[in-house]
């Protein structure tokens, strides 16, 4: 057989590979974080608590963010890169096209990656910097205080709401896809590769979506 | 039954290309796909002003994968589990508009009309898709024991007849599932361990090498795929390749080159 192959990240399994290693990494983090944040329904002292917790430990918390962006940056890399590759692949677009499988989620996967890009940056700008908080920031020493008055602005409520919407629909996708592309398959456990996917996107965009509104509807003050 | 056919004209790979439109008259339900446009061609010849439409085709018994098109944006039109050739009329309605295009990828170049030029395919099985075996004395069939299932599953995959009705349907116009069967079928049996890893590595560098898009799961190939291969193959060529690509000692000591 010929003596040449490609580097791992030369090639279109190999770079989806690196995002299914990076995509486990974020959808850790997005689960952890969620679970983290429904401390907020148990009220002011349990959940600056939790910040100050996290806080007391830099080391940790420095080598997470640094993960966490690492696999940002990995992963938009490889996606920007694969999904040029997958559209120079057919320079001729069909007159009339039927499809027969795909889902929205799994068409929107490009997308919905750019929108989380987007929110990631405003996310960190409005609670972690403060730099768009509207009104007061007062840090992570009153992270509940940030969280309620930033959520009681229907308009950012609302950006909050489309994105986890969106996070919703890439971890359906990615979770069951991430599975396929590190060859975790097998017949007997198929049908579960999907339900695990849907289950965590539901639990987990849920999860984020009810922090807004329950502000918005004052069960959260 | 009177149909509307437009299909796609292209003398050669650099022209342009277009759709024409043609009305035609007393098909058939009986009549095959192919048979269909022969009629028309002949029309067309008789006609003699047009070229007749250039179209593939080889066995017209499903087995050679020679005759793909796209019918109304569906590799091999509308029944499942069917080549062009194997598909009749009677799937069809009395006054009904079908859109005929070929395959459409980088990977592909149209050769003329409907026809295109496959041979990115046998690249990729020259690349890798064989075994080596002594063949001076013959050997006993039953020589090596093959499990049931084993076997079963290489046979599944063997099923692959390089239509490129995966590409064709693919919204990347990748080559995963074709080359998910071919590493599969000899990749389960024990003749094909021997050269399992560089097989592997060998035909994916080659499928990347033609210009094929990656893999984004929608699951279209699967379900245009006229044998049936399943999805489950391209998780097998991912495993086999991550595992090659990484832990393998052929990828440590063939030369790794950088695209
Ligand atoms: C930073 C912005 C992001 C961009 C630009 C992006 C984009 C993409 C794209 C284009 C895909 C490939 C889809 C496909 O092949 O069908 C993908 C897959 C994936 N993404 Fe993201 N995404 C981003 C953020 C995230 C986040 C925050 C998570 C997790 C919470 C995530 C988890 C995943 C997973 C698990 C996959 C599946 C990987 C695979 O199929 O092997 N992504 N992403
Ligand atoms: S002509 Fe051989 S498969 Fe259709």
């Amino acid at each position: 057989m010929s003596g040449k192959t490609l580097a791992l990240r030369d090639t279109t399994i190999g770079k989806k590979a690196i995002m299914a290693v990076t995509g486990v990494i974020m959808v850790g983090f997005v689960t952890a974080h969620m679970i983290g944040n429904l401390q907020a329904y148990s009220g002011r002292e349990v959940f600056n608590a939790y910040a100050a917790f996290l806080h007391g430990l830099p080391g940790p918390l420095w080598a997470a963010r640094l993960v966490l962006l690492g696999s940002v940056i990995a992963h938009a890399w490889a996606a920007i890169s694969l999904v040029r590759q997958n559209r120079a692949a057919r320079p001729v677009r069909y007159q009339v096209k039927q499809t027969l499988a795909t889902t929205y989620a799994a068409k929107v996967m490009p997308l919905g990656g750019l929108i989380l890009l987007f929110f990631i940056v405003y996310h960190l700008l409005h609670f972690t910097t403060g730099h768009v908080a509207p009104g007061e920031f007062r840090g992570w020493q009153d992270a509940y205080h940030n969280f309620v008055t930033g959520f009681q602005v229907p308009a950012i409520a609302g950006v909050y709401v489309v994105a986890n919407i969106f996070l919703g629909l890439h971890l359906y996708h990615g979770v069951w896809s991430m599975l396929q592309t590190l060859g975790i398959n097998h017949p007997r456990y198929n049908h579960w590769r999907k339900r695990a996917a849907i289950g965590l996107a539901v639990v987990v965009a849920g999860g984020n979506i009810s922090f807004p509104i329950a502000v918005l509807a004052g069960v959260i003050k | 039954m009177n149909l509307t056919l437009h299909i796609w004209r292209q003398k050669k790979a650099t022209d342009k290309g277009g759709f024409a439109t043609y009305k035609l008259a007393g098909v058939s339900p009986d009549s095959s796909f192919l048979e269909m446009l022969d009629q028309l061609n002949e029309e067309i010849l008789a006609g003699g002003k047009d070229e007749p439409v250039a179209f593939d085709h080889d066995c017209r018994e499903g087995i050679c994968g020679a005759c793909g098109m796209v019918v109304n944006g569906v590799p091999h039109g509308p029944q499942e589990l069917t080549t062009t050739c194997q598909l009749h009329m009677r799937k069809f309605k009395d006054g009904d508009e079908l859109w005929l295009e070929p395959w459409r990828a980088a990977a592909f170049p149209v050769v003329r009309d409907l026809v295109v030029d496959r041979g990115a395919f046998d690249r990729i099985i020259q690349a890798g898709g064989y075994i080596s075996v002594n063949t001076a004395a013959p050997r006993d069939a039953n020589e090596i024991p093959v499990p049931k299932t084993d076997a079963d599953l290489s046979m599944d995959a063997a099923q692959c007849i390089g239509c490129g009705a995966c590409v064709a349907a693919c919204p990347n116009a990748s080559a995963m599932l074709f080359t998910a069967a071919k590493v599969t079928h000899l990749g389960v049996l024990p003749q094909g361990q021997a050269e399992r890893g560089p097989r592997v590595l060998a035909m994916v560098a080659q499928m990347e090498a033609e210009g094929f898009g990656g893999c984004t799961n929608h699951g279209e190939c699967e379900s245009a795929c006229p044998k049936g291969i399943k999805l489950e193959f391209i998780a097998r060529l991912n495993r086999d390749y991550l595992k090659a690509a990484i832990g393998g000692r052929e990828a440590a000591q063939q030369r790794t080159v950088r695209r």
